[in-house]
């Protein structure tokens, strides 16, 4: 159990955030395990990208009411075992089953510290927070083909830089053969789904745990 | 462009480091010291700085390399040659942290002739970490957990003191400057090795640069931890001039107080006899 680390917003000077971004890019790409470089690269070369996505998400009713209640996905605040007992195709209990699959908690996400603005960072927190919900409602794995899977789907309808990073450095660090599965049978209906799909900042997953998943998935046009 | 531009901020930056410096306390003055740019409550000090280096502890060497490109390494070199120990020195090494000195002081006198070393430091995870490593190079050396503004030793039981890289985050450095006067023997010799000033203006400039833009970035990047190299570039900032600190040296009773600086004045090594 753990409750939200608040955001932080250490101010850089242009210098900083430079050599932060360049620095952090190049490790995270060397070892993407090391999940605090991919954070503060996000942070770092974010800049407009945020800008577009608050903007997106203040166009539509429901973004704008998560902007004025800004949730937060902890373990502490989502509880998993009420979720575990829900029907079946729910997206509440398959969240809940993939979680438990893969041994993850929501809880391993770290805090965005370096964006100035606090609605930006905010924005950013929250597409840290339910990039596993693009897991379930993708069907994409957690290995490194379904990350790179998901990192196209959210570097399109983001544009932050550091998904495109994420998205064409996985795909170079890919085995030959899976590389090509990924571009001959996923990445075309990535793409079309990215493009023609709701923003997924703008759902309030939150609300929509006892929803059927395919029903969700029909009304996010995933399906 | 983007150069140009990142170089015009720089200078800027300038601006914003004295802002943060403005105390923000109404009530008595010498209940609050320095932690980096902000002032804090005297009892605070010994908290946060405790954390910054129990966060610090396991990387701290590999900083320490990188921030000084390995050059840290000779600077202690040199506070040993300056000491110049010989079998009958006693010495008592404070906020000795991981036992860099202490290990140098052994190596210098030879561990045939056994020389007798105390470190001391306030953060448990620094002597934890310097115990791992004296053990590993069986080196013989006493460990002591206190602060170096009240020592747990005698009167006059020691002929030497050193302070390296410590001074800067103690609470009270006039305390710690009169302990460590009192628990040499006459004749006894006070080290320390801290960082300091540089003169040059356009050297002065260019390390005030490295130590904001840099360091904490580094520290993010190698440590996991901003913070703590943000507030070593503050502490920096905010240390007495080597002038300042020989006064205050000679204000704790030493005699024959000089200093020498290192690396263009990024150190010194300032030195007091108990007489």
């Amino acid at each position: 159990m753990a409750a939200p680390q608040p955001i932080q917003y250490i101010k850089l000077n242009s210098f900083q955030r430079n050599l932060m971004a360049a620095v952090s890019s190049i490790i995270a790409l060397k070892n993407p395990y090391r999940d605090d470089m991919v954070a503060v690269s996000g942070e770092t070369t974010a800049g407009n990208s945020l800008k577009m996505m608050h903007g997106k998400m203040l166009k539509d009713e429901t973004g704008r009411r998560i902007l004025t209640d800004q949730p937060r996905i902890t373990s502490e605040i989502i509880n998993m075992d009420k979720l575990q007992q829900l029907p079946e195709n729910t997206f509440g209990r398959k969240y809940a089953d993939m979680m438990n699959k893969y041994k993850i908690t929501p809880d391993s996400r770290k805090v965005v510290r370096f964006v100035e603005n606090p609605e930006h960072a905010y924005v950013l927190q929250r597409y840290r927070e339910t990039h596993d919900f693009c897991h379930l409602l993708l069907d994409q794995p957690t290995n490194l083909r379904g990350e790179v899977a998901v990192k196209y789907y959210e570097a399109i309808q983001t544009n932050l830089p550091m998904c495109w990073l994420a998205a064409i450095g996985g795909t170079i660090k890919l085995e030959q053969n899976r590389r090509v599965s990924l571009i001959r049978k996923d990445l075309g209906q990535i793409v079309r789904l990215a493009n023609d799909s709701t923003f997924f900042l703008n759902i309030y997953f939150e609300e929509r745990f006892e929803q059927d998943l395919d029903d969700l998935r029909r009304e996010m046009k995933l399906l | 462009m983007m150069l140009a531009r990142s170089l015009r901020l720089l200078g800027k930056q300038q601006k914003t480091w004295t802002i943060l410096s403005k105390p923000a306390y109404s009530d008595d003055k010498s209940a609050y010291t320095d932690f980096g740019f902000q002032t804090v409550k005297k009892e605070e000090k010994a908290g946060k700085v405790n954390e910054v280096f129990s966060s610090v502890a396991p990387n701290y060497d590999l900083m320490n390399d990188l921030m000084s490109a390995g050059i840290h390494r000779l600077w202690k070199d040199k506070l040993l040659k300056t000491l110049n120990p010989n079998s009958r020195t006693v010495l008592l090494d404070s906020a000795g942290g991981t036992g860099d000195i202490a290990t140098r002081f052994i190596q210098y006198v030879g561990e045939e002739s056994s020389p007798q070393v105390t470190v001391c430091d306030l953060n448990p995870n620094m002597l934890a970490e310097g115990r791992k490593r004296a053990e590993k190079q069986n080196l013989n050396m006493n460990w002591e957990l206190c602060s170096a503004d009240d020592l747990p030793f005698e009167d006059e039981s020691f002929n030497a003191y050193t302070i390296s890289f410590g001074i800067r985050n103690c609470t009270d450095k006039d305390k710690v400057l009169k302990e460590a006067f009192r628990i040499l023997q006459p004749g006894g010799r006070f080290l320390c090795l801290e960082f300091s000033h540089i003169k040059h203006p356009m050297l002065k400039s260019i390390y005030k640069q490295y130590n904001f833009n840099v360091l904490p970035v580094m520290g993010e990047c190698v440590a996991q931890d901003w913070n703590s190299y943000q507030y070593l570039a503050e502490s920096i900032e905010k240390f007495p001039t080597q002038e300042q600190f020989a006064d205050m040296i000679r204000e704790a009773g030493f005699s024959a107080v000089t200093y020498e600086n290192l690396s263009f004045g990024v150190c010194a090594i300032h030195s007091g006899f108990k007489l």
